[in-house]
């Protein structure tokens, strides 16, 4: 079991995703950043789809009341167990009574923090995902608060592992993100869609796990900006009246009524929400077998991410 | 009846149907999406709206080529295979309290009606539950009785309780949370269309037929509680 001392602005527990809902209005959920979330799992010889705590733009504090296999990933929150500083991207061995605590984002904005065993909170339609607008899964459908308890599920120590350094994802740099354009594409101006792809957009402080708010170089429309509603890929990038996208992450809603102009691609949603509000990314399109070649190719190197983790 | 793909990023397509929507597309649409999950190998999950599904895939399954070669072929089949079953759900509406049917005299005034009338015709009518979508068991409704059609509000209400029973535009709806609106709110169920607390939390599904029964005040307090409680059943047939 674990005790929150301090559950930060915004710590749910995730899994990877409460998938098939979608068509009752219930989005999936899980981990914005899907990629750091499964090397946390990894790193404590979990399955990919075990249950971890997702911390927002600030960590946690809590203390652990059984020895396990702790690993902390995504944001670059400083660690320390007991006060003394322990390193990210690692395998971290705890014992019944430390006091695991993570601090402010100096990169990134959303760091995963896996168990040995992974938490174990009751499943609601097939998940352990926290959705917070619906109230739904993780512990009461709200973030983590102070004397909050959440079980481990029984597990062995695993071995200790860390990722090599080379392949530890770089929030600090402005990311390239690809898109596949589409699906409403053909309703903005082709000078808009051009600027879309040949400008940097701003990351704004609304943004959350349903949308990540951008500014930027306006996307005209080329006849108004609503639609017969739709359904809403993870990804989409919506741009309503105001020529500004919005680019829909895991609670998004399933359907809407706006334009979209791209979807990003899967394996580069994670960067978007890593991305600190202040900084900006860029945006280069991509078309569809060339979407599924690098995703392809994305989850070989996370196979590579795990060979290339050396013993301690 | 033709289809129109296009491509939703690297893990959904979204497929567009021709035609008037209406019963008979929503139909269709229903059909085609059966025929899909049964079908079609490496689809995810699919969203209907009005006039479309968004169908998520897995690439490594399926190519998207071969995705959409695989729905085209189903189509001659859509408009002949048996449609998937269509419930009719009845949920009790309380209209003659004006603290949860506020707009109602307004709605009355607006279309030269009495609340009486106002309250036949919406009681009268039967809805289909065309696609669920925007927040968690919302239904998007169709089957507004010609005579209730009314412009949406001009200014929006920032805040709508649960369960509130409106009508704007040809649609109906019904508010799953709370959020804010733009119908004008004839009453309200105390049925829980969206119940985060029980195992089947969303009530309504694609292809629902609904009605609504008029219930006073005392016997929507009643069902309240019993919803409070979870022993409350909507009649569904």
């Amino acid at each position: 079991m674990i005790v929150i001392l301090d559950g930060g602005p915004q710590t749910t527990v995730q899994d990877l995703g409460r998938f098939g809902q979608l068509r009752y209005g219930i989005p999936p959920s899980g981990p914005v950043d899907g990629h750091a979330f499964v090397l946390a799992n990894r790193l404590v010889g979990n399955g990919d789809s075990a249950a971890a705590l997702e911390c927002t733009v600030m960590g946690a504090r809590f203390q652990v009341h059984v020895a396990c296999a702790i690993a902390v990933t995504g944001a670059e929150m400083p660690v320390t167990i007991n006060g003394s500083e322990a390193p990210r991207w690692s395998t971290l061995i705890v014992k019944s009574g430390d006091v695991v605590k993570l601090g402010a984002a100096r990169v990134g904005v959303r760091s995963y923090i896996a168990f040995s065993g992974g938490l174990d909170v009751t499943a609601v339609l097939g998940s352990r995902s926290t959705y917070l607008r619906g109230g739904l899964g993780g512990l009461e459908g709200r973030a983590l608060r102070k004397d909050d308890r959440v079980s481990l599920l029984p597990a062995l120590l695993p071995r200790a592992w860390r990722v090599a350094s080379d392949r530890v994802p770089d929030y600090a740099t402005a990311p390239e993100v690809r898109v596949v354009l589409g699906p409403q594409a053909d309703r903005f101006t082709e000078a808009g869609v051009a600027a879309f792809l040949n400008n940097s957009y701003e990351m704004l402080p609304q943004s959350d796990r349903m949308g990540a708010r951008l500014r930027g170089e306006r996307v005209p429309h080329l006849r108004g900006h609503d639609i017969i509603s739709d359904g809403i890929a993870l990804g989409s990038v919506q741009v309503a009246g105001d020529g500004q996208p919005i680019i829909l992450l895991v609670d998004r809603q399933s359907t809407g009524g706006y334009t979209k102009l791209a979807t990003v691609c899967s394996f580069d949603i994670g960067r978007v929400g890593q991305l600190k509000p202040g900084r900006s990314l860029r945006f280069r399109a991509v078309g569809v077998d060339e979407a599924h070649r690098l995703l392809q190719e994305h989850r070989a190197l996370l196979e590579s991410d795990l060979s290339a983790k050396a013993k301690e | 009846m033709s289809l129109a793909f296009h491509p939703a990023g690297d893990l959904a397509v979204l497929v567009e149907l021709d035609g008037e929507i209406g019963v008979e597309l929503s139909m269709r649409l229903r059909t085609l999406e059966m025929l899909i999950s049964q079908n079609v190998t490496g689809v995810v999950e699919t969203v209907p709206a009005f006039r479309s599904l968004l169908v998520y895939y897995d690439p490594r399954a399926i190519g998207y080529l071969a995705l959409c070669d695989s729905i085209t072929a189903l189509l001659p089949q859509a408009g002949s295979a048996p449609v998937p079953p269509s419930r009719l759900v009845e949920l009790p509406c309380c209209y003659d309290d004006p603290e949860l049917g506020f707009d109602l005299d307004a709605v009355a005034q607006r279309l030269e009606l009495t609340t009486a009338e106002v309250i036949a015709l919406h009681t009268g009518a039967e809805y289909l539950v065309y696609f669920i979508g925007f927040a968690p068991g919302q239904p998007y409704l169709t089957g507004t009785p010609e005579r209730l059609v009314i412009p949406r509000l001009e200014t929006p209400r920032t805040h709508t309780a649960p369960g509130s029973v409106g009508i704007g535009g040809t649609q109906s709806c019904i508010y799953a949370v709370e959020s804010p609106g733009g119908f004008w709110v004839l009453g309200r169920t105390p049925v829980a269309i969206y119940d985060r607390g029980v195992a089947e939390p969303i009530l309504l599904r694609p292809g629902d037929r609904l009605r609504f029964r008029p219930v006073d005040r005392r016997e929507y307090d009643r069902v309240a509680a019993a919803v409070a409680a979870q022993k409350y059943r909507p009649v569904i047939a």
